[in-house]
């Protein structure tokens, strides 16, 4: 499926020179993306976001584009969680170098927050937040607490 | 037994259990045969939650191999009141015992615990987490009582934060074990649980009313529901009323019925029942013991 261009006519958002494109997002979740990567504008990274455009896999789609910035593996895991169907281009010099659909991983650390007031995570202790990432939801490593909805409200600020 | 830390029961197979459970009926047997084997070895108890019974379990069983212990005391007066991390506190205290046990009130503290020491960590209880150790006696008790396998059992009361009931549900997922969870709506067992039991395979059987099932069972295993689980002492005396068990109630049930409860018991259990020969709730006490010094030696010995 080659919509890339379309996309581009349609959504009126300039092309990257150099970073990443993170398509398919499902509608309404950019902003939840920019947080995970914590990206706020505030570094004058040069960002634009699509939100709720028309889409032939997905009713509605979010588009973040972020140019001079290459996702980490450990930033495409966590971006999983909230965004299981997006597709990342890598762009250098204009071309799409490499494209990922995203894959959901076993575990996330140290990017959540557990919930639960008496899990030994949520204390001064030395510890790292681990979740065990399940078909519809996330589980705290440490108390077992399930988390199926709004897991974006977990991210760790 | 591959672990080198019991935190859940949920980290162990059915071989796992059959190793401890067999090795407990073997120390039962001949006490003797194992009443030096660890001289000089010392087990660090941190309690930073008060819990005598466990506490004296856990020392029993370690003196009555020949070793001892070395006790962290009340936090009020250790170094944990001085705002001191329990990975700190663990860290100290293993340079000074080949084992730790540890109960704490904040759950997945063992399991951080055991991610900074070397000696081997028991979770003795972590607020409404795990409690493996009774639940390996629990165990015990049935298989003396009734068998692990083609067993039918009813697991009454608080199952929404009886930790115990909790451990033990996912513990007999590695049986042939029909289980019945009987209790009031409101104290249903917890998601989570039910997730786990479901990705276990097993069969979650939910009831309001004990006479339901209580003349298929072969276990009846009792649970406090504590008064303030409820807004006001009217709807707790209702609630709770249908879930106490006397000598009337038994004789819907079997005659080879076992009654277990993990104690202290308050009213669930009418004194009455003590007599008969259903009643084996001291006996499951008891067996603390020589289960956790089953445990203690297949954690501290070579063979492992
Ligand atoms: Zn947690």
């Amino acid at each position: 499926m080659s919509d890339s261009n379309a996309n581009d006519h349609k959504l009126r958002v300039s092309k990257i020179r150099d970073g990443t494109v993170i398509d398919h997002i499902r509608g309404g979740q950019a902003l939840n993306v920019l947080a995970i990567l914590g990206i706020d504008g505030s570094r004058g990274e040069e960002v634009s976001v699509g939100m709720n455009v028309p889409s032939d896999r997905l009713a509605r789609k979010d588009i973040v584009k972020v140019e001079g910035r290459e996702l980490s593996q450990d930033e495409v895991d966590v971006l999983s969680l909230i965004a299981p169907d997006a597709t990342i281009n890598i762009v250098r010099d204009y071309e799409v170098e490499a494209k990922h659909r995203v894959e959901r991983p076993d575990v996330v650390e140290g990017v959540l927050e557990c919930p639960n007031a008496d899990c030994i995570t949520a204390t001064d202790e030395p510890v790292t937040s681990r979740f065990e990432v399940l078909e519809d939801g996330v589980r705290c490593d440490y108390c077992g607490t399930i988390v199926r909805e709004n897991i974006a409200d977990l991210i760790r600020e | 037994m591959r672990h080198d830390h019991l935190i859940t029961s949920k980290q162990l197979s059915r071989a796992d259990i059959e190793t401890v459970l067999d090795r407990a009926a073997e120390i039962d047997a001949d006490p003797e045969a194992v009443a030096g084997k660890y001289a000089g070895t010392l087990l660090g108890l941190l309690f930073f939650e008060p819990s005598t019974r466990t506490k004296m379990s856990f020392e029993t069983a370690m003196k009555r191999l020949g070793g001892d212990v070395v006790d962290m005391g009340s936090i009020e007066s250790s170094s944990v009141k001085k705002g001191e991390t329990l990975a700190d506190t663990v860290r100290v205290i293993e340079g000074y015992a080949d084992a730790l046990v540890l109960r704490h009130p904040r759950q997945g503290a063992p399991k951080m615990a055991s991610e900074y020491v070397d000696v081997p960590l028991v979770n003795a209880g972590d607020g409404a987490g795990h409690h493996p150790t009774q639940t390996l006696l629990d165990l015990y008790t049935i298989r003396e009582n009734a068998g692990l396998d083609d067993l039918t059992i009813g697991i009454m009361g608080d199952l929404k934060y009886g930790r115990t009931v909790h451990s033990l549900a996912y513990a007999l997922t590695n049986f042939d074990a029909q289980q019945h969870f009987v209790s009031p709506e409101s104290l249903q067992l917890p998601r989570e649980v039910v997730y786990d039991l479901h990705q276990e395979g097993a069969t979650v059987r939910e009831h309001d009313d004990l006479d339901d099932v209580l003349s298929t069972l072969d276990v009846l295993y009792v649970t406090r529901i504590q008064r303030e689980r409820f807004p006001d002492e009217d709807e707790y005396q209702k609630v709770a009323g249908q879930y106490q068990i006397d000598l009337e109630t038994l004789e819907a049930a079997s005659d080879d019925l076992t009654v277990m409860h993990p104690l202290p018991r308050v009213d669930e259990i009418a004194p009455d029942v003590d007599e008969t020969d259903s009643a084996s709730y001291f006996e499951q006490a008891h067996n603390g013991v020589p289960v956790r010094m089953a445990l203690l030696d297949l954690l501290l010995g070579d063979s492992a």
